[in-house]
């Protein structure tokens, strides 16, 4: 099977094949990551852009270590240390990205909808490295293949995300995602930070929950958002200390869990704000394989959008 | 038919069309006779005995010059967008005759020289007639109030911060009340800046979806209830711009019943595009209030029916490409309007039955003219012989390079309309080929 997909740039798009190809592909890619020498020749003369107009470490390291590892050309471009700075607009800053003969755009940007604008005038192909409150695909698939590794399937499982949902990206494409593969979603946090009709996002929707115990009773896994103090023009909720007694995640509400329960979160964490420090760093906890399959999901994320085909002799070939 | 030899008659009789009436409410065959740029005579017959020249308008329908009271002419100080020149030859495009322009320019028209300033400039290089609203406040910063008086006298006919609310009650307190002694209206944005800042849509499950932050509707009904409680209080004439909602139109209906002085207005793209299109993220259905719901839409549309709402205007809003090629996120809100109200509105309301022609018809020249005490919209004796010559069957298709505006953020660009503007008579001038 092949993706025939020039772009990436969110889930709600993708079939659920498309995306088990993805997580198949990664799982493929996982193994050349455990090698001695850690490189593939797939993208040998492919040139990659990292666009990032927002700060990022995890991201955008997973990114070109992705692209490393598949043997792409790779340039980086921050808005820090741009033309940007001196007024250039996001059109003329990609025309010229395009000019030199780029093929892939992996791109992140702090507006909803920056990629598909991009899309309208860009005829490489564009990978969302996350935009805005919008969607971060990448993030998700690496969420879900780190759950895929733990349960073998994600058909029936269910899966809490607890925190700021109306800022999060991240949530909004694990929704997306984890729906299309047969999973139960529930969303849970304070009032103020759910956008409206949440339920009804996703394939079939989810479960909108703001009692943090009923939330985790029946959870196989739980995904802690990141409070994204930045975002919010106007505070939300009255402090960290009251956020962190009635939504923060600590060992008595995973006890509240069934056993077995995955604790996840994308990073950065705000310790001792959505996630107490001993969860953090628990067995059950899968913040840093969640952080490895990122660069398979990504690996496999640029192979399939550049056109590749999961072939196990160019994978071994080093 | 010759068009050509029409813009110079003084004394001519326009027959063959079929006459609009907008204040009896009838479409039916006359001819009129224009003398001196005005309305000299109507007769309800197709063709007069005459011995005075005679303009065939065969087959087309003959109505007052469409009269828009809400433009932004961008001139003085945004002249990249749109100029005096441009936005009236777009109105004339467009079919309408008067325009009413905004006084967010820069500077902004708080003060008498600014007024005089577009007159002038409209009556040297403007294709239409240019009337003028004057700022409620100083800069539009909401806190002092401009010189009425001086702004009255100087020419400008209404008063309004339109693009911002004047979130200080006192100070729309005495807004109305120093306007009330002049007649003057006073045009509100209705918008609680607290509940829509940084928004960049409706606030709804498609918000959600698209992880776009969205103003809630709650955000102009707060507004405007509070406005009509203040117009109640002064006894002051409050228009109402732009409305958006069905909340909206309740508090509007309610005020009516009530007794107090308010109109409303309803632009064209909230009467016919709704939020899903965002979608698309085309930053030209960015608009401020932004796209709302079908049932809001349902609702206005209601609103135009039983009177709640009392005029179409368009909010022509140009901004150039430069502005709206970037990030949604960043994008001014606001899109044409002047060109493309009548075809669409004609298309999507009246060709689906939800309205008459006749009502459109009124909705764009003597609604308007009459909420803003304007001259024309009327075909009456004694009235300007301003018209606009329609056919609205003809099927067309909307393109960039009619667009006479010198922004082109419009999302209709290659739309289909039936419905077309094909000539306007301006103080008995035929103005050819306009479209």
């Amino acid at each position: 099977m092949q993706f025939n997909r020039k772009d990436l740039l969110g889930l709600e798009d993708l079939t659920s094949e498309q995306i088990k190809l993805i997580l198949d592909t990664a799982d493929n890619f996982k193994e050349v990551l455990g090698r001695k020498i850690k490189k593939v020749p797939a993208l040998r003369g492919v040139t990659i852009a990292n666009v990032f107009y927002e700060p990022s470490t995890r991201t955008r390291m997973s990114f070109e270590l992705a692209e490393k590892r598949l043997s792409a050309d790779i340039i980086n471009f921050s808005k820090a240390t741009s033309s940007v700075k001196k007024g250039e607009t996001l059109r003329d800053t990609l025309e010229n990205i395009k000019a030199m003969k780029v093929d892939i755009v992996v791109m992140r940007h702090g507006s909803s909808g920056a990629h598909k604008f991009a899309s309208e005038f860009l005829d490489v192909s564009i990978v969302n490295a996350g935009d805005g409150q919008h969607a971060h695909p990448t993030q998700a698939l690496l969420d879900m293949m780190t759950l895929r590794e733990r349960w073998g399937t994600l058909n029936g499982k269910k899966v809490t995300i607890i925190g700021d949902i109306m800022h999060s990206r991240v949530a909004r494409s694990n929704i997306w995602g984890l729906t299309k593969m047969g999973a139960k979603v529930t969303v849970c946090g304070p009032p103020t930070m759910m956008p409206v009709d949440i339920e009804k996002l996703g394939e079939g929707g989810v479960k909108l929950e703001y009692d943090l115990e009923k939330a985790v009773s029946e959870a196989d896994a739980i995904n802690i958002l990141r409070i994204q103090l930045e975002r919010q023009s106007t505070r939300l909720f009255p402090s960290s200390r009251e956020y962190f007694e009635v939504f923060g995640v600590t060992s008595d509400v995973i006890s509240l869990a069934p056993k077995g329960c995955i604790v996840m979160h994308p990073g950065p964490m705000n310790r001792g704000v959505e996630i107490a420090q001993e969860v953090a760093d628990s067995e059950q906890a899968v913040i840093l394989p969640q952080v490895t399959n990122g660069v398979a999901v990504r690996m496999a994320v640029l192979f399939l959008i550049a056109g590749g085909k999961v072939d196990d002799t160019e994978l071994n070939e080093n | 038919m010759k068009m050509t030899s029409w813009k110079d008659k003084r004394e001519f009789w326009i027959s063959g069309a079929k006459i609009a009436d907008p204040e009896a409410g009838k479409i039916r065959a006359g001819s009129v006779l224009i003398q001196k740029g005005m309305i000299a005579g109507i007769v309800w017959q197709k063709s007069p005995e005459t011995e005075l020249p005679v303009f065939d308008a065969e087959g087309l329908v003959l109505a007052p010059g469409f009269i828009d009271i809400h433009t932004h002419l961008r001139e003085p100080g945004f002249e990249d967008k749109e100029t005096i020149e441009s936005g009236t030859a777009a109105a004339i495009a467009g079919g309408y005759t008067s325009i009413l322009c905004m006084a967010n320019t820069d500077p902004v028209i708080d003060d008498p020289s600014v007024v005089e300033y577009i007159t002038k400039r409209a009556e040297d290089d403007g294709h239409c007639r240019v009337y003028v609203t004057g700022a409620v406040t100083k800069g539009l910063e909401g806190r002092e109030i401009t010189e009425f008086f001086h702004l009255k006298r100087s020419g400008a006919v209404a008063l309004s911060d339109d693009g911002k609310y004047i979130a200080d009650s006192k100070v729309l307190r005495t807004a109305l009340e120093y306007a009330r002694v002049l007649g003057m209206p006073v045009i509100s944005h209705c918008e609680d800046p607290y509940l829509t800042s940084d928004s960049q849509m409706n606030e709804s499950f498609v918000s959600t979806r698209l992880g776009l932050k969205g103003a809630h509707t709650a955000s102009e009904e707060i507004a405007i209830a509070r406005d009509i409680k203040l117009a109640e209080l002064t006894g002051a004439h409050l228009h109402i711009a732009h409305i958006s909602t069905a909340g909206a139109v309740d508090l509007v209906k309610k005020a009516k019943k009530k007794g107090i002085d308010i109109t409303a207005e309803v632009t064209p793209h909230h009467l016919t595009l709704d939020e899903t299109m965002l979608e698309s993220y085309d930053r030209n259905l960015k608009v401020n209030p932004p796209l709302r719901s079908a049932a809001d839409i349902s609702a206005l549309k209601a609103a135009l029916r039983d009177g709640t709402v009392d005029c179409v205007a368009t909010d022509h809003a140009p901004h150039n490409e430069i502005d709206k090629q970037v990030e949604f996120n960043y994008s001014p809100p606001g899109m044409l309007g002047l060109q493309t109200a009548f075809p669409q509105l004609n298309t999507e309301l009246v060709k689906n039955g939800d309205i008459e022609l006749i009502d459109l018809i009124r909705l764009l020249t003597s609604s308007p003219a009459s909420v803003m005490g304007l001259p024309g919209g009327k075909m009456k004796q004694g009235e300007p012989a301003d018209f606009v010559l329609i056919d609205p069957d003809e099927e067309w298709v909307f393109e960039k390079r009619m667009i006479k505006s010198r922004s082109y953020n419009s999302p209709l660009i290659g739309k289909k309309f039936k419905g077309r503007v094909k000539g306007v008579f301006l103080e008995g001038k035929y103005l050819e080929d306009v479209s």
